[in-house]
């Protein structure tokens, strides 16, 4: 089936097969190999991209499914050698050690600071059940985007 | 891991759903949110040879406040309604149950419609639309037809729904002042399976329980409403007392079985405990006195 999608501002139109998982399609036809895949059914968290402004499991979607929508991927988050505040703020923090769960984290992030203004720590804690991270103890990962929705509200 | 050849059609109304379904039957499945059909088709649960997408049919997509019902349109994702003001002020026990249904992310996703027909054991919104007597409509080239919760959940991933027709609408009592609701969970991890759940309402009306529901998710193979402990809770109030001698019918009346996580002895001592905590405080949410 054809799909015309746009990905971090590009206008992409592939044939892929109805069974191609957004996923797949990000990573093996577009090459977009930031986003990472683990567990491929919704419980690692790897895999989120935001798509028309949300966040969700790439692989809990198929590519044909984004026919028509806008889909934004960790590429898009720095501009060239600027990091966004959140990619900072993991670096400063030690947010990261093998760097494989940070994608999903990211784009989680960036929808959840939309949304909440200024999230406790209990929120940020609660909003990353959904992303496992074998490395980190998530504490530092939790003070990263405390400290990036602290900064954002000072800035309005 | 991932889903076996499929085909694929875009529904862009309810008519077309219909028609799609009509054709293919059994041999489809439809697509919502897809965080749990598609999880089954990655690991080879299910094999249908056509999914059919309803993510854009835009009449199933809206919250409706009626004068004693929410009508939420299948497609209303369960973050949608979780932040809806409708929801919240008129139907507060989903509200409150929400938050648990798998995590912020699948949340973006997952629809109400998808949960229901979903009718997994586990389910926060087949268990509070059981508590609440609530109902579906569906639809199929032969017409349009209600079933109440009540009727709805057959067994483990089974409802009552036949293979031609499509689910529209859910429909949620909202009664209305002096009825409290509360909501409450036990799992391993925030957004995981739950070892247990309870949901219940209390009608509160001169210092007693006028009308109650309780019932209990994640001990069987569906929601299961206790008629009789509620029945139990009519006429008095809602002491400490009171919820203690519930939650103990609750031990000695569900039947829950033992896996990996949890033994069945502590999942009907879970089932109890929870049944207290929400009693007391849904008692307390209809404004009842907790002295």
């Amino acid at each position: 089936m054809d799909v015309s999608v746009t990905v971090n501002g590009y206008v992409y139109e592939e044939a892929v097969a109805p069974r191609l998982l957004l996923s797949d399609f990000l990573r093996h036809t577009l090459g977009l190999t930031g986003t990472h895949v683990g567990c491929e059914h919704g419980v690692c968290g790897a895999c989120t991209v935001i798509v028309d402004g949300t966040s969700v499991r790439s692989c809990l979607m198929l590519a044909v499914q984004v026919d028509g929508s806008n889909v934004r991927t960790v590429e898009d988050l720095a501009d060239g050698a600027d990091l966004h505040p959140l990619q900072s703020a993991f670096h400063d923090n030690h947010a990261l050690q093998c760097g494989f769960c940070t994608p999903g984290i990211l784009m989680a992030a960036v929808d959840f600071l939309e949304e909440s203004d200024s999230p406790t720590r209990e929120e940020i804690t609660e909003m990353l059940s959904g992303h496992l991270c074998r490395c980190t103890g998530y504490a530092s990962i939790v003070e990263s985007i405390h400290l990036v929705s602290r900064r954002e509200g000072t800035k309005e | 891991m991932k889903p076996p050849v499929v085909d694929y059609a875009r529904a862009n109304s309810v008519a077309e759903a219909v028609d799609l379904l009509g054709r293919y039957g059994d041999e489809s499945k439809v697509l919502a949110g897809g965080q749990s059909l598609i999880p089954m088709l990655n690991m080879r649960f299910a094999f249908p040879t056509m999914l059919i997408d309803i993510n854009h049919i835009k009449e199933t997509s809206s919250v409706e406040v009626h004068e004693d019902v929410v009508v939420i349109g299948a497609t209303v994702r369960q973050s949608g309604a979780q932040l809806s003001r409708e929801v919240q002020s008129h139907v507060p026990l989903l509200a409150q149950a929400l938050p648990h249904v798998g995590h912020f992310v699948t949340r973006n996703r997952g629809t109400i419609g998808g949960s229901v027909v979903h009718a997994d054991a586990r389910g926060e919104v087949p268990l509070v639309l059981a508590t609440l007597g609530g109902q579906v409509v569906v639809v199929s080239a032969s017409g349009r037809r209600t079933i109440e919760a009540a009727d709805l959940f057959v067994t483990h991933f089974t409802t009552s729904i036949a293979d031609d027709e499509l689910l529209v609408e859910t429909r949620w009592p909202a009664p209305g002042r002096s009825w409290g609701y509360a909501f409450r969970e036990f799992s391993l991890r925030h957004g995981d399976y739950a070892l247990g759940m309870v949901a219940c309402s209390v009608h509160r009306e001169g210092g007693v329980v006028q009308e109650a529901s309780v019932a209990l998710g994640a001990v069987a193979d569906r929601p299961v409403v206790l008629k009789e402990v509620a029945a139990s809770l009519v006429g008095k109030p809602l002491n400490e007392p009171a919820a203690v001698a519930a939650g103990k019918v609750v031990t000695e009346s569900v039947n829950p079985s033992s896996d990996l996580h949890a033994s069945d002895r502590y999942r009907r001592h879970l089932a109890g405990l929870l049944t207290k905590r929400a009693l007391l405080a849904a008692w307390a949410d209809s404004g009842g006195d907790l002295s």
